[in-house]
């Protein structure tokens, strides 16, 4: 069987965590298993991650919209080599930059796990999964849609 | 009011261009010190005569410079923002600082030292916030992996492929043939090398990465006035831009960008404003040192400072059009693929050469000599440097 080559978590090691009071709804959300994003309150532009005011209107205020979890694949890279120390055995991982079709003007970058790398393209259909870190923070990552 | 040919650069000088930990036991100050003095001696000057600094980078300052070099007074010193871009954009500094009266005699120097940090894994020692917590998530660690992903895009709104990538990095190293002071002399490369090495970050394999390397470059800049009466013949400073748009803002540490900017090097509105300071387009340029932190962007630049349409970049390369010869040629010293990468400023310094005709791969006639700075987040920058 395994000729076929899945993608992996992403090395656990170098992630670190920060949030402040704008991207902070979103890991509550991401808690709960729920994606949610950003809009203006007062004028509807949407940002992320949000920063502390809407380029437009200069308001602070955020409203949060809950989304499908429905995903497309806008650009990808496919990381073969561990260039740091606790990379080997997460090799080889897929971050992703993925567009909403139920959100246009976002865009998360993430990571797509267990997916065959030969199976994978720009445009591709995904769909986020929850995985729940030890710590307390959940990450969204993605599988292929069709799978 | 411009800064247009108002100042000259009239020294150059470096170190040796070191593999990665190899200027040991020299340190910083000793390597950019170096290359200042053989700036100074270059264009007859004393450290005496220096008032003003600008550089991009750091890892150095300005008062260890002036204690060691001995220099009586200080009246300018300013480094550019940001996380890259910056050596093309210094230039520019210095020559706003000589036109206002500010200082008279700028060093424009930079310096690289990978010892206790390589910039490869440089994004893995930021510390956490709110925004990069979904870079470290995504396991993206390096630049060469940030980068990849606007590679991908322009790959799949163009078609360009690898070939085009490896095109550049096979031209760098065969400029680097003829360059004694390339770190790749001597170890010429073949298409079939190129597809053999490993894959770093997909698309970009090892040969799409700039050097990790040690080293020191520095120029002097002064007057067009007194730049006349010194001993090298003036590579007067037309234009030097800085900055770059909103639509590219963070680049790639954002990816929120539209297309048009995504698979871009951000220097859109940089190139524009260059060319009309200089009052020339891009067809009036003879050669152009660009700066290569990865081939792909290369590429992007290519287009974004008009040699070529959006998109028909790999198309331009494949054609012969860089290499010795062709209608631009690129990175005469070998590149920071091939020759050396010290932030951009071994571009600074190739740019001067071919304006005073001395490069090992030189131009034939080059009046007008193109240089960029490092695409990455705001700002980045470039400038465009002319002989008599
Ligand atoms: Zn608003």
């Amino acid at each position: 069987m395994s000729d076929i080559i899945r993608t992996k978590t992403p090395p656990i090691g170098l992630f670190q965590f920060a949030a402040d009071t704008y991207t902070q709804p979103f890991w509550d959300a991401a808690r709960e298993h729920k994606l949610k994003m950003p809009s203006c309150s007062a004028c509807g532009f949407r940002r992320f991650p949000p920063t502390p005011f809407c380029p437009e209107c200069h308001s602070q205020d955020l409203t949060w919209t809950e989304l499908s979890g429905e995903a497309i694949i806008y650009s990808y890279t496919i990381v073969e080599r561990a260039v740091l120390p606790g990379m080997a055995e997460f090799i080889p991982y897929m971050p992703i930059v993925v567009d909403f079709p139920d959100f246009p003007g976002v865009r998360l970058v993430s990571s797509l796990v267990d997916a065959p790398l030969d199976a994978v393209h720009v445009g591709s259909k995904v769909r986020v999964r929850w995985d729940d870190l030890p710590d307390g923070v959940t990450l969204p990552r993605f599988v292929l849609a069709d799978d | 009011m411009t800064i247009k040919d108002k100042t000259a650069i009239v020294g150059v000088g470096a170190t040796p261009y070191y593999k990665r930990g190899k200027s040991q036991p020299q340190t910083m100050e000793e390597l950019v010190g170096k290359a200042t003095l053989a700036a100074l001696a270059d264009a007859g000057l004393k450290a005496t005569d220096v008032d003003g600094f600008a550089f991009f980078g750091g890892g150095f300052d300005t008062p260890t410079l002036v204690e060691t070099l001995g220099i009586p007074e200080i009246r300018f010193t300013a480094m550019l923002t940001g996380t890259g871009g910056g050596s093309a954009g210094a230039l520019g500094l210095a020559a706003s600082a000589i036109i206002t009266g500010v200082a008279k005699t700028i060093v424009v120097v930079g310096g690289m030292q990978q010892i206790l940090h390589r910039y490869g894994v440089s994004t893995s020692d930021y510390p956490p916030t709110p925004y990069n917590t979904f870079f470290s998530a995504a396991g993206l660690v390096g630049p060469g992996h940030l980068f990849a992903l606007l590679a991908r895009r322009h790959m799949h709104l163009y078609g360009t492929r690898r070939k085009h990538f490896g095109e550049i990095a096979l031209s760098n190293r065969a400029n680097a043939q003829n360059n004694p002071e390339a770190v790749m002399f001597g170890k010429p490369m073949t298409m079939e090398d190129y597809f053999n090495a490993p894959l770093l970050a997909d698309p970009h394999c090892l040969f799409d990465f700039c050097l990790e390397n040690d080293g020191a470059v520095a120029v002097v800049i002064t007057s067009s006035e007194r730049a006349r009466d010194l001993r090298q013949k003036p590579a007067y400073i037309m234009s030097s831009t800085h900055g770059g748009e909103r639509s590219w803002g963070r680049a790639m540490y954002w990816q929120g960008m539209s297309d048009e900017f995504y698979a871009s090097s951000g220097q859109q509105s940089v190139a524009r404003h260059l060319y009309e300071v200089a009052g020339i387009g891009p067809q009036d340029v003879d050669c152009a040192q660009i700066y290569d932190h990865f081939t792909s962007q290369v590429l992007m630049q290519l287009e974004d400072f008009g040699f070529c349409g959006k998109g028909e970049s790999g198309a331009f390369v494949e054609s012969g059009a860089i290499r010795m010869g062709g209608k631009l040629p690129l990175n005469t010293d070998g590149g920071q693929t091939s020759c050396g990468y010290m932030w951009g400023m071994t571009h600074i310094r190739e740019a001067v050469l071919q304006i005073r005709g001395t490069s090992t791969n030189q131009v034939q006639g080059a009046k007008i000599v193109l240089a960029t700075g490092g695409p990455t987040a705001i700002p980045v920058s470039a400038a465009l440097l002319r002989g008599e």
